[in-house]
């Protein structure tokens, strides 16, 4: 018999364990930042998780709710943004829009395909800093003109060219933060656009340079009116922090259209530290936007558009059961073109990322062609091809919204609403106003289950 | 009164805005095309209205008899807009070609983003003159407030009077001239020296002005650029 107690043996190990406060990630940002002294700057939307649309399920109808036929009954998805004042509104044919991006943080090719995509959907693209360009003006049949704090490439006669203009006061990436386009980006032609020379950083501001508060911003949209002959639509778009009162705000200020865009929204470079921590998350967003269009009498009088982090049809649909008119899409888009595209496996790892997680677009080194202005990278982005995913992508985001609202009984999609709607989570029943599902318990609102 | 009467011996268009909405002057001036002969207009009662004249683009003169409000001759194309009197927020902002002349003072981001085009301010202007150019010449023949010609991309501000703060902060290419005193230049900001070229170049825009020979050119200072702040560097952090 062995007598283990003499048996000379090392005492028990415990296992290597990992900080989940100094996680992998937390490390490895440490590092960098000791090794280079500056803080990260990326493209793309957060990437922690937060409380999403994920959060939500519907309630398909039964008993107490009549459900529509799928592939029979219509349900309707057209909206009319710009009822208020503008003498010709945005007629879409979906309730799916694409967001503001930029020339030359996207490349032509890029903005054409975008706007191929969207115009065979019936549905508008949006500018961004550095102005209008033909391609896109010549591919977009409907074509939001943003009005920008850097005010780059901001001319009078691509104000008439536009169908509508966005008044952009922040963006769901950085609220109250302004953007960095790195050097390497700005080519002759970004360049001149911007009225900047070629090759330096160009940095966009985080307010606008005449106007200083929703006085004025009442002016300014006056001003616009002005100019345009009170034709164009006037949307003025937000990063969620506060909604409730910014939804006001811009309403008062005269806003045919507010944009809320929720933290997950993206951008095209910004400080990592910034993405992540500043703002709320879409979902936290869009009732308190609805609040305060409903109390001033303006819920779909003044319509609504939520953006950050839809990906799909039922994304789509919950936006649009909490209230909104509409959604606007950006990375979804851009993923769509092709970017983040396994096909690139290779070339993404090579620049110490991969297909997926790819966010140095300011670095202008996008295999995908499509956030870059390198003529032979830009040059792998059909636009023709590019766009005609889009245009599927939008379809199928549609098709999905359509079969859940049928499902919850509604002839348009527009019908949904909150009541078809219930959350997992306890927070996501607080910010969405939504019974926690199997319960009558909205946190906040009633005190029952 | 009708919105739009012709004054027969001046053969200006007059629009007295005691019966006329800014609407209706505005719409009257956007339907102008480049070949008018209504190339003369006379605007009354202004009583600090805004977005006066605002998006013109045609050739035509238009002299605005008052205070205007914020935004006056905002966007302006190739037109001229005289205000017999002070501007509020803004004038000329966004202006791409033309020329805006303000005969008294402005308030503060005169000419602000302005792509092109000449800007004359016979008083003084506020805050953040020029702040944001981008092509735009500004000639204001009192003093300039703080952060004036913030982020300046391109064009050129030429200060009869004083400067007050941080003028030039985070500058670009613009070319900044003070004939009298600057309380402080913003982050890379710096005094350059008065060449030749220079000179030729603040002649032409006090002649343009039309003050070419009232001032000696010898008594302004240049300003610019230093360019230490164009690609962003920690050693930089505390300009930032």
């Amino acid at each position: 018999m062995n007598d283990i107690t003499n048996t000379p043996r090392k005492p028990p190990q415990t296992l290597p364990r990992a900080s989940a406060t100094f996680d992998e990630y937390t490390l490895s940002e440490i590092r960098r930042a000791a090794a280079t002294g500056i803080y990260d700057i990326r493209g793309g939307g957060a990437k922690r998780k937060v409380p999403h649309f994920d959060d939500l399920l519907f309630l398909g109808a039964s008993i107490s709710r009549y459900p529509l036929e799928g592939y029979r009954e219509k349900c309707s998805t057209e909206v009319v943004l710009g009822t208020r004042f503008a003498r010709k509104p945005i007629e879409l044919k979906i309730p799916v829009t694409i967001a503001g991006m930029s020339f030359g943080s996207l490349s032509a090719n890029a903005k054409e395909a975008l706007g191929r995509g969207a115009s065979a959907m019936g549905t508008s693209t949006t500018t961004g800093d550095g102005g209008m360009t033909n391609e896109e003006r010549g591919h977009s049949s409907k074509l939001v003109y943003q009005y920008l704090p850097s005010r780059y490439g901001m001319n009078p006669d691509d104000l008439r060219r536009a169908d509508a203009i966005e008044v952009v006061v922040g963006q769901g990436a950085k609220p109250g933060g302004g953007g960095m386009l790195l050097g390497q980006k700005i080519t002759e032609r970004v360049a001149s656009m911007r009225t900047l020379p070629a090759g330096i950083d160009q940095r966009s501001a985080c307010r606008h340079p005449d106007w200083t508060g929703p006085d004025d911003l009442e002016i300014k949209i006056e001003e616009l009116r002005e100019i345009t002959d009170w034709e164009k639509p006037i949307y003025v778009k937000v990063g969620a922090a506060r909604p409730y009162y910014d939804t006001a705000l811009a309403v008062k200020s005269g806003a045919d259209v507010v944009v809320v865009d929720g933290m997950q929204g993206g951008t095209a470079a910004t400080q990592e530290v910034f993405i992540e921590n500043v703002g709320i998350p879409t979902l936290a967003a869009v009732r308190q936007a609805v609040k305060a269009l409903q109390e001033l009498g303006m819920h779909r009088k003044v319509q609504l558009i939520v953006s950050g982090g839809i990906r799909n049809g039922a994304d789509v649909a919950k936006a649009l059961a909490l209230g909104a008119d509409a959604v606007a899409i950006g990375t979804a888009a851009l993923v769509a073109l092709g970017d983040n595209d396994p096909h690139y496996a290779a070339e993404y790892e090579a620049l110490g990322t991969r297909a997926g997680a790819y966010d140095d677009w300011h670095e202008g080194r996008d295999p995908a062609g499509i956030t870059t202005q390198d003529p032979a990278l830009m040059a792998r982005l059909d636009p023709v091809a590019a766009g005609r995913r889009l245009a599927n992508y939008l379809a199928v985001l549609t098709l999905e919204a359509q079969t859940i609202a049928r499902a919850c009984g509604k002839s348009h999609v527009h019908n949904l609403e909150p009541e078809d709607l219930v959350a997992l989570t306890i927070e996501a029943a607080a910010m969405a106003q939504v019974p926690l599902a199997g319960t009558d318990w909205i946190p906040g609102k009633n005190g029952t289950f | 009164m009708s919105v739009l009467e012709l004054d027969t011996p001046t053969g200006a268009r007059v629009v007295d805005l005691s019966t006329s909405s800014v609407r209706e002057l505005n719409a009257a001036l956007h339907a102008l095309k480049a070949d008018t002969n209504a190339t003369r207009w006379q605007v009354l009662n202004p009583r600090g209205r805004h977005a006066l004249a605002a998006g013109i683009d045609a050739p035509v003169t238009v002299e605005i008899d008052g205070h205007a409000g914020y935004y006056c001759a905002g966007m302006n194309k190739l037109a001229t807009v005289i205000v017999n009197g002070n501007a509020g927020v803004g004038v000329a902002e966004n202006i791409m070609s033309g020329l805006v002349h303000v005969k008294g003072d402005a308030s503060q981001s005169a000419g602000a983003t302005g792509c092109g085009g000449l800007i004359i301010i016979d008083g003084n202007a506020s805050a953040r003159c020029g702040i944001s150019m981008k092509g735009v010449d500004i000639v204001v023949k009192g003093s300039v407030g703080h952060m004036s010609a913030f982020m300046a991309q391109a064009g050129a501000l030429v200060v009869l009077g004083d400067a007050g703060e941080a003028l030039g902060d985070s500058l670009y290419e613009a070319k900044l001239f003070v004939r009298g005193s600057v309380a402080s230049l913003g982050a890379d900001c710096i005094e350059k020296g008065l060449r030749d070229e220079h000179r030729a170049l603040l002649a032409s825009k006090l002649e343009a002005a039309g003050i070419l020979g009232e001032v000696d050119i010898g008594e302004f200072r240049r300003y610019g650029s230093g360019r230490t702040l164009y690609h962003f560097h920690v050693d930089n952090v505390s300009s930032y």
